[in-house]
């Protein structure tokens, strides 16, 4: 090479114990925040879907908004924004889980939507006809077909908001991406230890893809 | 005889378009009645109204003693109604993500509170009665039309119907799986049932129908017994409705 640049084995090997010790937090603030988002897509998803304008309002306005504005102003709002309203400081790994919550759970409340409405129509009248409630009709036998459907893109929205942590760094979450630059400060080896980021973020969101191709094709299996 | 539905002067419509108009209607207890009439004549709608699937602009109706209001009004009654009007539908619309005992199962257990064991025993009882007993753990996808309409039926029976209303039962089976669900509506006719049935059997029609309707442009042009419909038709437009299907 030109330059003369050689890959240095052992800084990237050297670093992965080090990259390590981020990947609880990304994990945590992962699967912490979609857990929450996704119950808030349940709850914003179908309020979309109501007939009821002061539950479809609010929930059209908040996809919207969580939707239209990046996920780093987002983080950035709650993290150094918000203190000045609640009155004191908000802890990194909270104002991450938070960010990832809002944001996911503004995708997966179209997921939700969509996969609602995805169901044939003939379902909801065939429920009613028997004599159950538009709400048994629903909960019975609606959305168990919704949500198997809603697996691809839970999985895809998973996978956004696993590496839409690592913009979390810049309010000094020791995620996998800051514990990288934490590493990269000492040894000036950013080529090496990006590269190791890089390849332990795949390691996760390989794993889930791996599951979730897992989870579909047991979902299909049995309709 | 006991009036299981009446409707009078009722109207309905999809907007500005009118498609029922005026229409009187009752059906006794144990009768079957069959609707024919062109697509788009309002059959379905016409059958819809009954268990409130779709609302109508004026007129009454009055379902099994219960009054079941216009758009607008008092729909309480509503769900009493379901629970005593069974539907099957031209599409099956079995739940797809249960198997065929859990699609019978259902509507016991949630709308009755029928334990477990009970619905499983109804829904084996039915199966048999259906004559697919063996396909009872198989889920819907896995059988023909014709034993998905079978199941459909079994499953509206489940919930032991004053009222059962078909909506072109066999419109979507292959050819040869026709006679198997005609077979168990015939039964059901047998044993006394109080049935609607849109559908273009003209034979089945014929044969089970104690009254035929015959519908045009949203109104009752034609009825009577079926021998009356089909060999001497009164109407000009039942005659030649009657001439383009008795040709295939
Ligand atoms: N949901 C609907 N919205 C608007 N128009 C409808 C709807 N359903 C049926 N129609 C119209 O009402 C008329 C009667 O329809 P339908 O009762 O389905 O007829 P049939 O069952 O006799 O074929 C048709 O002109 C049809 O296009
Ligand atoms: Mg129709």
């Amino acid at each position: 090479m030109a330059s003369g640049f050689e890959f240095d084995w052992s800084a990237a090997f050297g670093s992965v114990p080090y990259l390590l010790k981020g990947i609880p937090y990304t994990l945590l603030i992962s699967f912490g925040g979609l857990l929450i988002g996704f119950l808030i897509g349940i709850f914003m998803g179908l309020a979309s879907l109501s007939r009821n304008r002061l539950l479809r309002w609010p929930a059209t306005a908040y996809i919207e908004i969580f939707r239209g504005t990046p996920i780093l102003v987002q983080v950035l709002f709650i993290f150094y924004g918000l203190p000045d309203i609640v009155g004191g400081p908000i802890n990194a790994l909270t104002a991450g889980i938070a960010a990832i919550a809002l944001n996911s759970g503004a995708y997966i409340s179209e997921v939700v939507r969509g996969g609602v409405q995805s169901i044939d129509k003939g379902q909801t009248e065939a429920g009613v006809s028997l004599g159950l409630s538009r709400s048994q009709t629903f909960w019975s036998v609606v959305w168990p077909q919704a949500l198997r459907r809603m697996i691809p893109p839970l999985g895809n929205q998973a996978i956004v908001s696993i590496k839409d942590t690592s913009l979390f760094s810049v309010i000094g979450v020791g995620e996998l991406v800051r514990q990288g630059q934490i590493y990269i400060a000492t040894t000036f080896t950013a080529f090496e230890v990006y590269f190791m980021v890089a390849l332990l973020y795949l390691a996760i969101t390989l794993t889930l893809s791996f599951l979730l191709r897992f989870a579909e094709r047991r979902g299909l299996a049995s309709s | 005889m006991e009036k299981i539905v009446r409707m009078q002067r009722l109207n309905k419509y999809f907007g500005d378009h009118h498609v029922l108009k005026d229409i009187d209607l009752e059906v006794q207890s144990g009768e079957v009645v069959v609707i024919i009439g062109a697509s788009g004549s309002g059959k379905s709608t016409l059958i819809r109204c009954v268990n409130g699937l779709e609302e109508y602009e004026s007129g009454e109706l009055v379902v099994d003693q219960q009054p079941l209001e216009p758009k607008g009004g008092n729909q309480k009654s509503l769900a009493a109604i379901r629970k005593e009007v069974g539907m099957v539908f031209q599409q099956f619309n079995l739940f797809p993500h249960l198997t065929v005992k859990e699609n019978i199962m259902l509507a016991p257990m949630k709308v009755k509170s029928t334990d477990k064991s009970a619905a499983a025993d109804i829904a084996m009882k039915l199966l048999d009665r259906v004559g697919i007993a063996n396909q009872a753990e198989k889920y819907p996808t896995q059988l023909s039309g014709g034993q998905q309409q079978r199941v459909a039926i079994a499953r509206a029976l489940a919930m032991e119907p004053r009222l059962m209303l078909f909506d072109e039962p066999t419109s979507a089976l292959d050819p040869e799986m026709i006679g198997e669900v005609l077979d168990v509506m015939r039964e059901l006719a047998k044993e006394g049932m109080t049935m609607m049935v849109v559908t273009h059997e003209m034979g089945f029609a014929r044969e089970v129908a104690d009254r035929v309707i015959y519908i045009h442009g949203g109104q009752i042009v034609e009825e009577g017994k079926p021998e009356a419909v089909f060999d001497n038709p009164q109407n000009e437009r039942t005659q030649s409705f009657l001439s383009r299907v008795l040709k295939h």
